[in-house]
């Protein structure tokens, strides 16, 4: 989190590359719609990596065929959390599979404040140590 | 040309483009001529096709010479009676479109009223953009539209709806294309208390009634859809078929055809089946007689018609 250059949350897809356009955004979509994957959009304002289950934005979207409407979704989303990091999944329900196939961040805070390392004294002389944002200091919603 | 990154001239004013072989570049011959091979009829809803697809591909060629032009809104109305086939038109028209580029896709996502108007408040919002996100890329075909609209009930929640689709087809117009589709008469008085319907409607298609030799040679095409025919007698008989009910009540062109000859399936069956024959040959199962067809209904009755001094509007529904 410390060492990328543009210190910036970085999980899921394209993660290390400059924020995608929307143009970029409908493209990654449209193969996901190609390969019959259910599209969802969460959003948090937590962004510790273990943080795995990110509030969902409406309904996971099903059935459809053009990435219009996603994006108009994804829009939406960001009208209601500029500030939030809001992240587009890809859903395979292939039974057997039924698994998260993609997931990138389409949306972040304007100002990301990172991680500090936290360390635990534990039994003996060891350490423990943690990562802990400095945003989830203040409650939710109050974050970014 | 130094500004110019691909090194390319931008187009003069007597630059030519080959509109010849942009036409056979779509393919769209193709489809029109199925269209016409296809559709029995329809004369005014096929020169409407043929003019939308003419000014679908001038822009094409337009937009290379750089000539803009805002995208045409292309959302229709088709009104008519039942079974002037509205669905099949639209079905081919969403196709029309794909290969024209006008819309992505090229699916049709065909709803009623219940699909878009939910059950209690809150309900029709998410309802109706959900179908409105399905349809993206492609066209939204809902029959029936007037239901939507029920001035009756205040609290109707089809208003809501209304308006969601009246922004969607103001905001998205390069992303869908709505066809509203319902009879004639009601769909006026839809548009009569939605006026702002009606003005982001640009094109107004109305389906014309078919004529009896229009409605034989549709009957001919379905059978052939099917593998079957009608022997020379049946065909005869069949023509009196269709004008005898076509004066009767509850006569829905197309699909009228289509139950007859459904029930004409039915007979022909049976008849071989109580016949004496056992070999039966191809021919045989193919060919649809004459008594198949007199077996009807409709030539009883329209015989009990013709003694009375009564119209056919007397006579209860064939079925």
């Amino acid at each position: 989190m410390m060492t990328n250059s543009g210190n910036i949350v970085t999980q899921g897809q394209f993660s290390f590359l400059p924020p995608l356009t929307d143009k970029q955004i409908s493209a990654q979509i449209k193969y996901a719609l190609k390969n019959n994957w259910a599209i969802g959009i969460e959003y948090t304002d937590d962004p510790h990596p273990r943080n795995t289950y990110w509030e969902m934005f409406g309904n996971p979207m099903f059935d459809l065929k053009d990435p219009a409407g996603i994006l108009s979704e994804i829009n939406d989303c960001r009208k209601t959390f500029p500030n939030h990091y809001i992240r587009v999944t890809a859903f395979n329900s292939t039974r057997g599979v039924e698994s998260p196939t993609m997931s990138y961040i389409v949306n972040r805070p304007k100002k990301e404040p990172g991680f500090h390392l936290v360390r635990q004294e534990a039994e003996g002389r060891s350490i423990r140590y943690t990562i802990h944002s400095y945003a989830t200091d203040k409650p939710e919603a109050e974050r970014y | 040309m130094k500004n110019n990154p691909i090194g390319v001239s931008p187009p003069l004013d007597n630059s030519a483009v080959d509109l010849d072989a942009e036409f056979r570049a779509s393919n769209i011959k193709e489809v029109l001529d199925k269209l016409d091979d296809e559709l029995i009829g329809l004369k005014p809803v096929k020169t409407r096709i043929r003019e939308t697809a003419a000014l679908l591909l001038v822009d094409r060629v337009r937009k290379k010479l750089d000539l803009t032009a805002g995208a045409p809104s292309l959302h229709m109305s088709f009104t008519g009676n039942p079974g002037t086939g509205k669905t099949t038109v639209a079905l081919r028209m969403s196709e029309i479109l794909h290969r024209l580029g006008y819309v992505r896709e090229g699916h049709l996502v065909s709803v009623t009223r219940d699909d878009l108007v939910g059950q209690y408040i809150g309900h029709t919002a998410p309802k109706t953009k959900e179908v409105l996100k399905k349809a993206m890329g492609g066209v939204l075909f809902i029959d029936e539209a007037y239901y939507l609209y029920k001035p009756e009930n205040e609290r109707d929640y089809g208003a809501e709806s209304i308006e969601i689709l009246l922004q969607a087809m103001e905001n998205n117009r390069e992303d869908l294309v709505v066809i509203l589709a319902g009879y004639k008469d009601r769909m006026d008085k839809f548009f009569h208390s939605n006026p702002g319907m009606r003005s982001r409607i640009a094109h107004h298609i109305d389906f014309p009634d078919y004529s009896a030799d229009e409605l034989l040679a549709i009957a001919k095409l379905m059978l052939a859809e099917q593998n079957y025919r009608f022997s020379p007698e049946g065909e005869k008989a069949f023509s009196d078929y269709i004008r005898l009910r076509m004066r009767m009540e509850h006569f829905a062109n197309a699909r009228s055809i289509r139950n007859a000859l459904d029930r004409a399936r039915l007979r022909q069956a049976n008849r071989l089946f109580e016949g004496a024959k056992k070999n039966l040959s191809r021919t045989d199962l193919m060919t649809i007689e004459a008594e198949d067809i007199l077996a009807s209904r409709v030539f009883i009755e329209a015989a009990v018609d013709l003694d009375g001094d009564e119209g056919a509007n007397e006579v209860p529904s064939a079925s």
